[in-house]
């Protein structure tokens, strides 16, 4: 047989536990997902123990320091005003994952609701929120954060209202599709033969069914608040300075690019590994949930 | 066919009606006077922002401005810009192609290289070659575009000097601009290819194919591939809205005029008849990008028509 440059898998040459029925082993199986998990879980406790461990005051200026590279005494260097990077990327943070720890609920818990009311109701409900969400999904939604900061203002609880608002329709979309096959189940049908109320059954009985996909969505999420959330800051549009904050860093540091590229590397580094840890968790999670979707992009 | 196109045109009207009921509902009814807000940066007087009331027709019942509003919509009366005192329409139509050619730029690079990553990686399944493929998607998807456009100037501008940093003007000044934006459309791409591809592999009809000795390439390229593009039609519709979104970001990184800066500006500006222009006619673009790719679809997959 000629050599195959595209070796097709076929069942045969796909090893057995791939298409056998997997255990839940939950994300101890999976390397990558612990790695981001201990990241994340390292991040939290700088985060948290910011005031401890930074080795400066984020804001204390000291002209006579402006833009030391890294070294022992500046492990990220110093920016324009002398103020101490590292210190700046620890409080910032703070910010940056607070901002989109307040957004995700925001959009969440109002998506979820909609989705449920959309899925178990049915009918004009359906229809309604259906349209909403339609009409929602019609803008890109930093665009439609953007429009809400254009008239809420500036400022970290109006970013976190903005990027949640938007996040939305998500939400709702993937609810209602799943209250919908949800509900045909034989024991929400048994539910209502003996008499449960309405209430009862959406929060007894469909809530708990559609929990896992809405946990997933919510972990990722969290990824896209931290990215929508900065990008706004980066924008001079959120976060305003002198205030610590990774986007609002990575524009005060990018006028300076040829002479301290270390401004902009800090922040920058923080969001992508953060974003990066996120996204593999969540990935875990929804492969943990749901093997049949391990391959779902 | 037509008479699907027919449905789906149809069924966009409630849509678009609901995106101009949507951005009126948030330029009118959250908190404070938009005439107030408009004036603040220059300190306007009692009188000004009276007289600015006036002329948007502020004082009218809300229902009334509603009305009105819709109306100037139908005739696209855009209204006119507080800061550049032109109709919005005219200053966003010379932002407009700078936009455009970016965003249709920076969706080749993503389309182009999503796909050609996806196949890769589904064609070498469990390999080195797909274990990275995968981890630079999930990094391409994790890096926000502000940074990694901010490392490619420092890189491409600054250090090798190859490429111009900012601005507009020809081939050369849409290359780094394009490839940031293009790239991280193309992690999501390529995740979706790849996984579309390995689920159609496994189908009962490749196995067949298989069975009666076809080369793998063929089986490839003639048969899986056909199948696997159905689902990654309507992501490319998706991602063009987040490029339209990125546009924002890119725009004002590198300079370039477009509707993603004029954004930026009528916020700062508080140019609120701008804002919902733009806006409007993003969710307008984004809506018919959908619906073409949506009609593409069901040019694809035969069961969505008759569905």
């Amino acid at each position: 047989m000629a050599k195959r440059r595209f070796a097709i898998p076929t069942r045969k040459t796909v090893p057995r536990h791939e298409y056998a029925p997997r255990p839940r082993r939950g994300l101890r199986a999976n390397p990558a997902a612990l790695l981001a998990l201990g990241i994340l879980l390292l991040v939290a406790v700088a985060l948290v123990a910011a005031p401890l461990i930074a080795p400066y005051d984020p804001l204390a200026m000291a002209p006579a320091q402006q833009f030391l590279p890294p070294s022992w005494e500046h492990p990220a260097g110093t920016d324009l005003f002398g103020r101490d990077v590292a210190a700046r990327v620890l409080y910032g943070g703070r910010l940056s994952l607070g901002i989109a720890m307040l957004a995700v609920p925001l959009a969440a818990i109002p998506g979820t609701i909609l989705g449920l009311l959309a899925g178990y109701y049915g009918h004009r409900v359906d229809r309604v929120v259906s349209w909403l969400i339609d009409v929602m999904l019609a803008f890109p939604s930093i665009l439609l954060a953007l429009t809400l900061i254009a008239v809420l203002g500036t400022g970290a609880i109006n970013v976190a209202l903005a990027v949640g608002l938007a996040g939305i329709p998500q939400y709702a979309r993937l609810v209602r599709g799943q209250a919908l096959t949800v509900r045909r189940q034989p024991y929400v049908r048994a539910a209502w033969t003996v008499g449960c109320t309405h209430r009862r059954i959406i929060l007894r009985h469909i809530l708990p069914n559609v929990i896992g996909p809405i946990i997933v969505l919510a972990t990722l999420d969290v990824g896209w608040a931290i990215l929508n959330a900065s990008a706004l800051s980066f924008l001079g549009l959120g976060v305003q300075p002198p205030t610590p904050e990774w986007g609002t860093m990575l524009n005060e540091g990018r006028g300076f690019l040829r002479d301290a590229p270390w401004v902009t590397a800090a922040p920058g580094l923080a969001i992508a590994l953060t974003v990066l840890s996120v996204n593999l968790l969540g990935d875990a999670l929804r492969d943990s949930l749901d093997p049949r979707l391990r391959n779902r992009g | 066919m037509l008479r699907y196109i027919g449905r789906r045109l149809l069924g966009a009207i409630p849509v678009l009606w609901g995106v101009a009921t949507l951005v009126f509902v948030i330029m009118r009814l959250l908190p404070g006077d938009p005439a107030a807000l408009m004036l603040s940066e220059s300190g306007g007087s009692a009188q000004a922002i009276a007289e600015l009331r006036n002329e948007l027709g502020l004082d009218e019942s809300v229902l009334i401005q509603y009305g009105r509003y819709l109306a100037r919509l139908a005739q696209a009366d855009l209204g006119t810009s507080l800061f550049t005192q032109r109709p919005v329409i005219t200053t966003i139509a010379e932002q407009l192609p700078s936009t455009i050619e970016l965003a249709i730029a920076a969706m080749l690079v993503a389309v182009i290289l999503g796909n050609a990553l996806g196949i890769l990686a589904a064609a070498k399944q469990g390999t080195w070659l797909e274990g990275s493929i995968m981890t630079g998607a999930v990094v391409g998807i994790s890096i926000p575009i502000f940074w990694s456009a901010t490392l490619l100037i420092w890189l491409f501008a600054l250090v090798l000097g190859w490429l111009p940093a900012t601005g507009q003007g020809g081939f050369r000044y849409l290359i780094l601009p394009a490839l940031v934006l293009g790239f991280a459309s193309a992690g999501a791409i390529t995740r979706l290819v790849r996984a579309s591809l390995l689920e159609v592999l496994d189908q009962d009809f490749v196995r067949t194919a298989r069975a009666k000795g076809l080369a793998s390439r063929t089986i490839l390229f003639r048969h899986a591939l056909k199948r696997a593009f159905i689902p990654v039609t309507s992501m490319i519709g998706l991602q063009f809205g987040f490029l339209l979104g990125g546009t924002v970001v890119i725009e004002t990184i590198f300079s370039r005029p477009g509707i993603g800066r004029l954004m930026v500006n009528a916020i700062l500006w508080k140019d609120l008849p701008l804002v919902q222009g733009v806006v409007l006619l993003v969710a307008l673009v984004y809506t018919l990008v959908n619906l073409a790719t949506d009609v593409v679809y069901a040019y694809l997959d035969p069961r969505i028509r008759y569905g």
